[in-house]
């Protein structure tokens, strides 16, 4: 057994049982960073001089005895949190010389709690994709096969910990982009109810959908990572005010008596069968265990997909009006004048995907367009979010795929935004309605030659994180899928 | 749904975007797809619902004392700025 295979639980314990220093454990990682993240393109930024501090720092409180349970893990963020005195690029040209100067929230939770941080991970640029090949950095690559892609946005983050390139880093989900690469790489991914965990810090994208995350190869690991994130921040207006359960502790509720939906409308025509077999395959063994399984209808939720591309971009315009070239960010060459700088600074500082989002989004907010785009999604919006309502009056979770195909060939899909678009068909409902939604690896698939991962996503009422974790570690339990490692990084 | 070239130049004016003769077509096409796309919408009926504008119903929110609460830290924030001086951003010429 190998340091960089074993679990956050695992290092944790050997951490605190002196089997291991942070310093080795951090040393090992670094090793293969330097050694596999770039053939992978996992990282933006690697932070080693910062990792080998944290590192120290966390062997002396081991040593005090003044240790939490995650003091001494390595971690990585995903380069949409802002890290003080560390560049972070949001992976856009327009950030490629951003050097934040605060902690967002949640790196400041996760260093508060020991960990150390080994770098800044790729990704779709400002998050807006479904591949991470909008990154201005370049495409990441999927480490169960290089020429496919590990889903995005967070990409870069899955790629790392599916390549034991770190035990487990952050991510964030504004239409998937936790739990889509989490399900093409193996690894287990969790965004929770919006509002759970603070947004001061991360770069935004979809204010009303944006959530952070985590990516971890177990259920278990996840729990662990997401308590350490989570709770009421004031400097988010939207965080709210709601106790944190010990996600860890609430580990052993068992899957006999769950309720779980299967809803009819995630199992259409637009699903991979392989994928669909796994899927289908796992619930058999949630019914074996004793969960109950109940076929339900969420008439709404195909227009999730239409909703989401209203309102997510209409967001997006909004937000990323601050980049002007004037405060922060990229600035043009020798401006003619005011309006010039802007549109110079912008077209230059945005990727293709990033400029389109935006200009989707000015459409839809324009006189004229606003109440037959903007208000009529937000009450589509309304649809969707009283479908779970309902379905979660008679289940405690819904089952589905996570994406409807497993990780595709670099470049098959960029042609077309629509087609990237559809990959997120699964994963938007929960962002529209706000709920939490885990993905758990379910089995492979064979294409090309490759064994791909398939992963399946639990989607609960607001504020069950316990209940998906649970659900998903018993699962584990009963299985290996996640105990999986792609060939080369063992 | 189809978006005119001169829509998406007014499209991308509004959004202070500059984009290049070759990038203008291929918004055309591609605006054109998503804003059909989004004309699912039209179909999906909507009457007496209340549009949704927080993911979580009920949540309202909060505000807080009118209070200054952060240390000045311009300096440190200018730093990422592309031209200062005096505290000041610097933009090419307004008023002539």
């Amino acid at each position: 057994m190998s340091l960089h295979t074993l679990t956050v639980a695992e290092l944790a314990a050997g951490l605190r049982a002196r089997q291991f220093s942070s310093l080795d454990l951090t040393l090992h990682f670094l090793g293969r960073i330097e050694r596999l993240a770039p053939q992978l393109n996992a990282f933006v930024t690697v932070t080693a001089d910062r990792a080998l501090a944290d590192a120290r720092a966390a062997d002396a409180a081991l040593a005090a005895g003044s240790a939490g349970p995650l003091t001494g893990v390595p971690i990585a963020h995903k380069d949409i949190f802002c890290t003080d005195g560390i560049l972070t690029t949001c992976s856009s040209r327009m950030l490629a010389n951003f050097v934040a100067p605060y902690d967002a929230t949640v790196v400041d939770r996760w260093r508060t709690a020991g960990t150390v941080l080994l770098g800044k991970t790729n990704m779709d640029e400002f998050a807006m994709g479904s591949s991470n090949e909008t990154s201005f950095y370049g495409p990441v690559r999927n480490p169960w096969d290089l020429q496919r892609v590990p889903g995005g946005s967070s990409g870069g983050s899955a790629a790392a910990v599916a390549a034991c390139l770190a035990p487990a880093a952050s991510g964030t989900d504004t239409g998937g982009s936790i739990r889509q690469p989490a399900a093409l790489t193996n690894l287990t991914g969790i965004k929770p109810t919006y509002g759970r965990v603070s947004r001061y810090g991360m770069i935004a994208f979809a204010s009303s959908l944006d959530q952070a995350g985590v990516l971890a190869r177990s259920a278990e690991d996840a729990a662990l990572l997401l308590g350490a994130m989570s709770g009421h921040d004031p400097r988010d207006s939207t965080s709210v005010d709601v106790p944190v359960p010990d996600y860890a502790a609430e580990l052993g509720t068992p899957l006999r008596g769950l309720r779980v939906g299967i809803v009819k409308e995630f199992f259409d025509q637009g699903l991979d069968p392989q994928v669909a077999a796994c899927v289908h395959q796992a619930i058999e063994s949630m019914r074996r265990e004793g969960a109950i399984i109940k076929e339900l209808s969420l008439p709404s939720l195909p227009l999730s997909v239409p909703t989401y591309y209203v309102v997510a971009p209409a967001e997006c315009s909004s937000n990323l009006s601050r980049f002007d070239g004037v405060r922060f960010g990229h600035r043009c060459d020798q401006p003619r004048d005011l309006m010039d700088l802007y549109k110079r600074s912008r077209g230059e500082g945005f990727g293709a995907e990033v400029k389109r989002r935006i200009m989707t989004g000015t459409y839809v907010l324009s006189a004229g367009y606003y109440d037959a785009y903007y208000l009529k999604a937000q009450k589509v919006r309304a649809l969707i979010a009283a479908d779970f309502a309902r379905a979660f009056g008679e289940v405690d979770v819904v089952l589905s795929p996570t994406a409807p195909n497993v990780a595709f060939e670099l470049g098959s899909k960029t042609s077309d935004p629509i087609t990237m678009y559809l990959n997120d068909i699964y994963t938007i409902g929960a962002n529209l309605a706000g709920l939490p939604g885990i993905s758990i690896p379910c089995g492979f698939a064979e294409e090309g030659g490759s064994s791909l991962p398939v992963g399946l996503q639990l989607v609960g009422p607001h504020f069950s994180e316990s209940r998906l974790l649970s659900a998903a570690h018993q699962y584990q339990k009963l299985t290996d899928w996640h105990r999986r490692i792609a060939p080369g990084y063992e | 749904m189809s978006l005119t070239r001169t829509q998406v130049e007014g499209i991308a004016h509004l959004a202070r975007l500059e984009l290049t003769e070759a990038q203008i077509p291929v918004y055309v096409e591609s605006l054109s797809r998503i804003m059909a796309l989004v004309e699912q919408l039209s179909a999906a009926d909507t009457g007496g619902v209340e549009p949704m504008a927080h993911p979580l119903a009920g949540q309202v929110q909060r505000l807080r004392p009118d209070e200054a609460t952060e240390a000045d830290q311009r300096d440190k924030y200018q730093r990422n700025a592309a031209s200062v001086a005096a505290g000041l951003y610097l933009v090419p010429k307004v008023i002539e």
